[in-house]
């Protein structure tokens, strides 16, 4: 979200899931949504089917991608120039809005600058899509007058997700397309809560609702709060903590309802770290693997057992009810944290996650409005709701954006770390099926589910199948620099030769021991989308 | 018997769902008709939301390492190891050698109060999730 936040100031749905229908043309890219964004893919199909125009970018021939009117299947990781060659040809044919611009944005000489040294034709031959192609989809998004722009991890897993992000941004603001109803650049967040984890400070360089922990008067602010006085200095990310070996930097770790033993890259690197720590407490409904490898694991309460709030993709804060006692003897994560406050010897006073939010409003202002006595009584609040009587916010940016005026920040490509070669000749990319969800805590232990979607698969085309003597269904042994795993095959046209794709939801087929440690350097997003594996068949079960 | 309105824990479309309960146990799920996302509509996932629920292998009791293996104890026990632990590790290093990770599936609340505990009592930013993931 680094990158939306520089260009216009928030980083966050600048729509409600409700407006893609409405809009005339729909760009979507790095995002299989009809498996991961069910609701979302229904709002385009529905926009398609009164006439909407759907572009979509994707090295894959997803199901969404079969239904536009324009697949661009570009080769993995060349999304920024695809997006500059999009830009030059807006340019070139009068399309860009010069009013919005103006009066709306800065630093437009810059990304002109960029754009006008671009080669087209040259950029045409990275994209690995004819030029011809790329012109009707920047036309179609250019002259388009209510435009949406929905991404997802397709477009951030990468080296260059921030920059990316950030040209998604350029090409929006360059043709007009924020700051309207129905039009806009969509982020879709791929959990129930992560937008949520990210306003509440779940972050290592931001208390609640984006305030900087490295500005004195924020630090101070919460000070005064919480009674006690805080650090100034931005903490570790989770590859940071995770990726520090034997002697890293942290050496005792709590992980509330994470399994970054399957969820996060390079396996073995994780498995190291956790395993060396002094101490580790995990709390978790079921025991995931990496709660096995704790020294104390406490037994949390589901989702039904508890009441709170969770914060949708569109910035939606919306009531969660509790429908039964926790089960057996395991309490709710909220209990757990002020028991063990307490014993530290900073009691935390709370009698109902009503009076937390209380709290939260007070001191986040995107939340200044939201109490659940106004939850309650409706479909929930879109942030930014600043007081008891603003009704929120369904749209962002109208009439100026967050940051006041939206800065272009021009991005050049960036080959990712790591290409097939010669030993490594295949591209791996990974990501989620429709029936199962992130590292399959929960959805694995659905009968129904786990029957559709119960195994790992690598999708091949069959061409490649056929070199390898493959057929559908036989197993696999896939090989990367860092490790290997063994998986079935499902031959599929979806992905063209040269490249695989599976999922990271099975831990008898741990993707994660193959990919690489290699990540944005400013969003610290890992490339999950791209690295180099061997695949050969294997006879044995 | 009831059936009370929630939001499904699946994807970041939060759509607003009914889980029924009865006799102490969740047995089916339903969209919400007018809920502005889920519009009488659900995913696969989200009519089998409640499939976990009180599925045989869910945690219902503390767990610790003792020579090795995880064995159950009591709540006392894991609240007291822990904070001793964590406190000692403040004391003898600091609190930025603690690591949080906070979660998204758990409520803003839980978030808010995770983070809280992280920097006001352990001293320490270092909290982070799986955002990027």
């Amino acid at each position: 979200m680094a990158g939306l936040a520089t260009t216009f100031g928030s980083g966050a749905m600048t729509n409600s899931i409700n407006e893609i229908e409405n809009a005339q043309v729909i760009l979507v890219t790095g995002s299989n949504t009809t498996e991961a964004h069910p609701q979302v893919a229904r709002r385009i199909f529905d926009a398609v089917d009164r006439g909407a125009k759907l572009i979509v970018i994707d090295p894959r021939k997803t199901l969404l991608a079969k239904r536009a009117h324009i697949h661009l299947a570009i080769r993995p990781g060349t999304d920024i120039p695809l997006l500059n060659t999009m830009m030059r040809i807006i340019l070139d044919e009068n399309l860009a809005d010069d009013l919005f611009v103006e009066m709306r944005t800065e630093n437009f000489h810059e990304l002109r600058d960029m754009l006008f040294r671009l080669d087209c034709q040259e950029m045409a031959e990275i994209i690995g899509v004819p030029l011809e192609k790329i012109r009707a989809a920047a036309q179609i998004y250019g002259r388009a007058q209510k435009a949406v722009v929905c991404y997802c991890l397709g477009i951030t897993q990468h080296i260059c997700g921030t920059d990316t992000v950030q040209s998604i941004a350029n090409l929006a603001m360059l043709s007009g397309n924020v700051e309207k109803e129905d039009t806009g650049v969509d982020p879709l967040r791929g959990q129930n809560n992560v937008q949520g984890a990210c306003d509440m400070g779940g972050l290592p360089n931001v208390y609640p609702s984006y305030q900087r922990v490295d500005v004195d008067d924020f630090r101070l602010k919460f000070e005064k709060a919480w009674g006690v006085s805080l650090s100034g200095n931005p903490g570790l990310t989770v590859l940071e903590m995770t990726h520090g070996g034997k002697d890293g930097p942290v050496r005792a770790m709590f992980i509330m309802g994470e399994n970054p033993l399957l969820s996060d890259p390079v396996q073995e690197k994780v498995r190291e770290t956790l395993t060396n720590l002094e101490f580790l407490a995990v709390t978790d409904i079921f025991l995931t693997d990496t709660a096995e490898l704790a020294d104390v694991v406490f037994p949390a309460a589901s989702f039904a057992e508890k009441t709170g709030t969770f914060t949708n993709s569109e910035r939606r804060v919306q009531m969660v009810r509790r429908v039964i006692r926790p089960l057996g003897q395991s309490k709710t994560d909220a209990d757990i944290i002020m028991e063990l406050s307490r014993r530290l010897e900073y009691p935390m006073h709370y009698q109902s996650s009503a009076e937390v939010m209380e709290e939260i409003a007070m001191l986040a202002p995107v939340y200044g409005g939201m109490y659940h006595d106004r939850l309650e009584g409706s479909w929930g609040l879109q942030w930014p709701c600043w007081d008891r009587e603003h009704d929120g916010t369904p749209f962002l940016h109208k009439y100026y954006f967050t940051r006041g005026r939206g800065r272009f920040v021009p991005a050049s490509y960036q080959a990712p770390a790591e290409l097939p070669d010669g030993d490594y000749p295949y591209l791996l990319s990974t990501g989620r099926v429709y029936h199962q969800y992130h590292t399959g805590t929960m959805s694995r232990k659905s009968t129904l589910l786990s029957r559709e979607a119960g195994e790992a698969l690598l999708q091949i085309n069959p061409l490649d199948a056929g070199r390898l003597s493959v057929r559908n269904g036989d197993f696999l042994k896939m090989r990367s620099r860092r490790g290997e795993i063994k998986l079935r095959a499902e031959l599929t046209d979806q992905v063209r030769e040269g490249e695989v794709y599976t999922t990271f939801h099975f831990s008898e087929a741990p993707i994660n021991l193959l990919t690489i440690a290699a990540q944005d350097g400013k969003s610290k997003c890992p490339e999950y989308k791209i690295c180099a594996v061997s695949l050969e068949k294997r006879t044995e079960g | 018997m009831k059936d009370v309105l929630t939001t499904c824990v699946y994807c970041g479309c939060g759509c607003g769902v009914y889980l029924h309960e009865e006799n102490g146990r969740v047995i089916s799920s339903a969209p919400s008709k007018k809920h502005p996302v889920s519009r009488n509509n659900l995913c696969v996932k989200g009519w089998h939301l409640h499939d976990f629920i009180h599925h045989p292998d869910r945690l219902t009791q503390p767990l610790m390492r003792k020579n090795g293996k995880l064995v159950p104890v009591d709540w006392d026990e894991a609240f007291a190891f822990t904070a001793s632990e964590l406190a000692r590790i403040r004391q003898e290093r600091s609190g930025d050698a603690v690591g949080f990770l906070a979660s998204a599936k758990c409520t803003n609340e839980e978030n808010y109060l995770f983070q809280k505990f992280a920097r006001a009592v352990l001293g320490t930013n270092n909290i982070d999730h799986c955002a990027r993931l």
